[in-house]
């Protein structure tokens, strides 16, 4: 099986040994590694937490229902959904400072379009091919983009929304606006050479960027063990001097709390971090996944045992939350959702002179 | 409310499949992520799972069925609170419609989705020099120098960066003095990591900041092709006009002197065939300062392509406050009545040289410097021929899929009726270029070669 979704490593701790402390040279490269495996989850109000709540179970919701009209052919081409991910997308974002901060990903950015609480009608019309798209139905499930979220898509080539991330962080930095760049990228693009080219120079240079290894185990259907000969990914940044983070991404506590020190030591002009979100994708790399790499238990284990949207119910129930609340909750957002295809499905699609719109912005 | 549940498509090209098997019965519970159905598709068998809570109804289709087009109700799913006996068996919706139009030959009639095309307005023309302005004599190295130091006073937002521009003061000495007068922050070296940085400069273009990044020679910005083609060319497409990335991409294109088949190449064409890109390729020292400063203002990615050869040519320069020429505008180099030489780059020099020698043989050449690649003055080109009724093409670069061709289909399809000869390429031979002297000459495009295209298409050999 593969490694992901384990709650921590025992290789995570022998780097922070006792005796290691500001005097060591290392101790940047494992001290927020060590502050983390201190206190690990964050401590949420009941408010803030019925909003992850909330939020992740609206992207599981909406992903369901991507997965159903693509099966109705309502959505085409390539499909990547984001169910089992959504704690890290969440949590991360959750962090940040809107307005200010950036955010890049790959093509599997359903979800971190939702965490940013984009209305959901423009995304599913963006998968259905709409005008009403967010990207007027030019870039379908891949390519999308909020400027107005400081959201930069939506990057389909593997990897190179780690080098344009690169870019976004030299842009804050340029001009001085406290910002930092989250980039998100799979355990599959951390292969890519781009990836530590961006790593130098973003140390070089001492950019304000997070890098954000989604590690949900497979490299589409390439289990990490057998694509990655350091598997270990929050160690990947260390020959740059980049510090690494190793976070359960089925909790969406641990990967918030991870966020906040993370983002602290960024934004006080320390340099990039590399975080590792380990996490579980139960769905197939893209829709046209028959899913033969691995046993369908080893799904139904993660789905029993490590859910994050369960994890965080049962929290609430435990806070005094009742089973009625929380179906009121689950209605609202089925409802929310349905309403979202409703409006995907019956949405005109773009007018055929839109075809040779945007293509430059000026004309000469 | 009960739900009915469709054959699904479970790939980009599934029209029908088989149902394999059912893995669930008619009165089963389920839950959302269970397994209802096994099915098999054009590419694999593939799980069929709940979405919904409920239990499973009537079973329509039977396990076993094969070509089960994709939309068709194979069974019905009830809610909480519904009676299941009640489901009707609904009839099997029609699969989704075939793609239309596929592989229809057009011929010359427009497409439904060209009849769409916005009409390309006339590019504008060059704007005048005012009498008495003065002409300096200055090199093109210079004048790429100036135009690159007058926008980064103009404009915070621009920066420089490349393999050796600051401290070393530019590998070609384009970007001599950069350092000194803007600092580290504006005029930054990398590491030789193409790639990387490219992709760094498009993230910044599409941070708001307006790149400049120097490849010390297009040949390693094939390293870094994927970040101009799919990152800057394509996104703002993608995203429906929202990501702008205002980037010029710049450096030394095309041969230079007995560097070897992998530092002498013309990627003039292959940027020239995406959309999304704008191409310059400019010659003398006044285009290649007012196009560079046209190039930065430009609100699309820029690709500019240079030539080591040329950087150290003086030619005529108006000293001008802002000299900003017009994208898109190709320009008369030499007027002429007998025959047309379109070029770019280095070529347009040899051209020049070309008609020297032809007019002492009595053949007065037309010479046309297209200056911008992409999008191609056409207009330029045809109403040259219009005059001319002959055409050649002189370009430094192979003959194959090249900007010559682009020009001899140009001239059948639109300019067809006024041609007295065939359109003729002169290009460099299709080979890598070799090291050897006199092999390299044998290889490379001169004005010899021009001269005899000219004559043959005037029908004077």
């Amino acid at each position: 099986m593969a490694k992901p979704a384990r709650t921590r490593k025992a290789a995570a701790t022998p780097d922070t040994g006792p005796d290691k402390g500001p005097t060591d040279p290392d101790f940047e490269l494992h001290s927020l590694q060590a502050a983390h495996v201190e206190s690990p989850r964050f401590d949420a109000s009941d408010e803030q937490l019925m909003g992850f709540y909330e939020q992740m179970l609206l992207i599981r919701r909406f992903e369901e229902k991507a997965g159903q009209l693509y099966g109705l052919g309502l959505i085409g081409g390539f499909c990547h959904l984001y169910i089992g991910q959504e704690a890290v997308a969440v949590g991360l974002q959750s962090a940040l400072s809107e307005g200010k901060d950036s955010v890049i990903t790959g093509y599997r950015d359903h979800g971190h379009m939702l965490a940013y609480g984009i209305d959901p009608n423009v995304i599913m019309a963006e998968l259905t091919g709409r005008q009403a798209g967010i990207s007027k139905g030019k870039g379908g499930s891949m390519h999308m983009f909020s400027t107005e979220h400081k959201f930069y898509g939506g990057h389909g080539i593997v990897g190179a929304q780690v080098a344009l991330g690169g870019g976004l962080a030299l842009a804050h930095k340029y001009n001085e606006d406290g910002g930092l760049c989250l980039a998100y990228f799979g355990d599959g693009a951390a292969n890519q050479g781009q990836v530590y080219e961006t790593f130098n120079m973003a140390a070089l240079w001492n950019l304000p960027i997070v890098f954000v290894i989604e590690n949900n185990g497979y490299a589409m259907g390439t289990a990490v063990k057998r694509s990655s000969a350091e598997t270990e990914f929050y160690r990947r940044g260390t020959a740059f001097r980049i510090p690494g983070m190793d976070v359960n991404g089925m909790d969406v506590l641990e990967v918030r709390a991870a966020a906040e020190l993370a983002f602290a030591h960024v934004r006080e002009g320390k340099g990039p971090v590399l975080m590792e979100l380990n996490t579980y994708r139960y769905r197939g790399h893209s829709m046209s996944d028959p899913a033969k790499y691995r046993s369908r238990e080893e799904v139904q284990e993660q789905r029993d045992h490590n859910d994050p949207i369960e994890r965080l119910k049962k929290e609430l129930i435990e806070r005094g939350k009742s089973e009625d609340d929380i179906k009121a909750i689950d209605k609202a957002i089925r409802a929310r959702v349905a309403q979202a295809a409703d409006f995907a499905e019956n949405s005109p699609e773009p007018e055929p002179f839109e075809l040779y719109t945007d293509v430059l912005v000026e004309s000469y | 409310m009960a739900v009915e549940l469709k054959m699904p498509a479970l790939s980009p090209t599934m029209e029908e499949g088989t149902l394999a098997k059912w893995l669930v019965k008619e009165g089963d519970s389920v839950s959302p992520g269970d397994i209802l159905a096994e099915i098999e598709t054009d590419k694999a068998t593939m799980e069929f799972e709940a979405i919904d809570e409920g239990t499973v109804g009537k079973i329509m289709v039977a396990e076993g069925t094969e070509n089960v087009a994709v939309g068709t109700v194979i069974a019905m799913l009830s809610g909480e609170d519904d009676d299941v006996s009640d489901a009707a068996a609904a009839s099997p919706a029609k699969a989704t419609a075939d793609v239309a139009g596929e592989g229809k030959d057009v011929g010359r009639e427009p497409s439904e989705a060209e009849l769409t095309r916005p009409v390309r307005a006339e590019p504008k023309a060059d704007p005048d020099i005012p009498h008495g302005t003065n002409m300096a004599s200055v090199t093109v190295r210079e004048a790429l120098r100036d135009a690159m130091a007058e926008e980064m006073r103009r404009d915070e937002r621009v920066f420089v960066m490349g393999e050796e521009v600051a401290e070393y003061q530019g590998a070609y000495k384009v970007t001599q003095g950069l350092l000194d007068e803007f600092g580290p922050k504006r005029v930054i070296d990398t590491p030789i990591t193409e790639y990387g940085f490219a992709g760094i400069g498009t993230g910044a273009a599409m941070g708001g900041l307006r790149p400049i990044v120097e490849f010390m020679t297009f040949n390693f910005a094939m390293q870094a092709i994927d970040h101009i083609i799919n990152s800057a060319a394509k996104t703002n497409y993608m995203s429906g006009g929202q990501m702008r990335c205002p980037i010029v991409f710049r450096g030394p294109n095309g041969a230079a002197s007995r560097v070897g088949a992998q530092h002498s190449q013309n990627y003039g064409p292959w940027y020239a065939s995406v959309p999304g890109l704008i191409v310059i390729a400019p010659y003398d020292a006044s285009d290649a300062k007012g196009l560079m400063k046209a190039a930065i203002r430009c609100e699309d990615p820029v690709v500019f392509l240079e030539n080591e050869l040329v950087y150290g040519r003086s030619f005529e320069l108006p000293e001008l406050d802002d000299h900003v020429l017009p994208i898109g505008k190709a320009r008369i180099v030499r007027e002429g009545t007998d025959v047309t030489i379109v070029s770019y780059s280095i070529g347009v020099g040899l051209s020049l040289e070309a008609a020297e020698q032809l007019a002492e043989q009595g053949i007065e050449a037309e010479v046309i410097d297209l200056r911008t690649l992409r999008p191609l003055d056409t207009r330029a080109v045809l109403d040259s021929l219009a005059k001319t009724n002959r055409v050649i093409v002189a370009e430094e670069g192979w003959p194959t899929c090249s900007i010559a061709s682009e020009i001899v289909a140009l001239c059948m399809e639109e300019g067809f009726d006024h041609l007295d000869a065939p359109v003729l390429r002169v290009c460099n031979e299709d080979v890598p270029l070799p090291y050897a002297a006199n092999l390299e000459k044998l290889a490379l495009l001169d004005s010899a070669r021009i001269v005899a295209a000219a004559k043959r298409v005037c029908y004077a050999d």
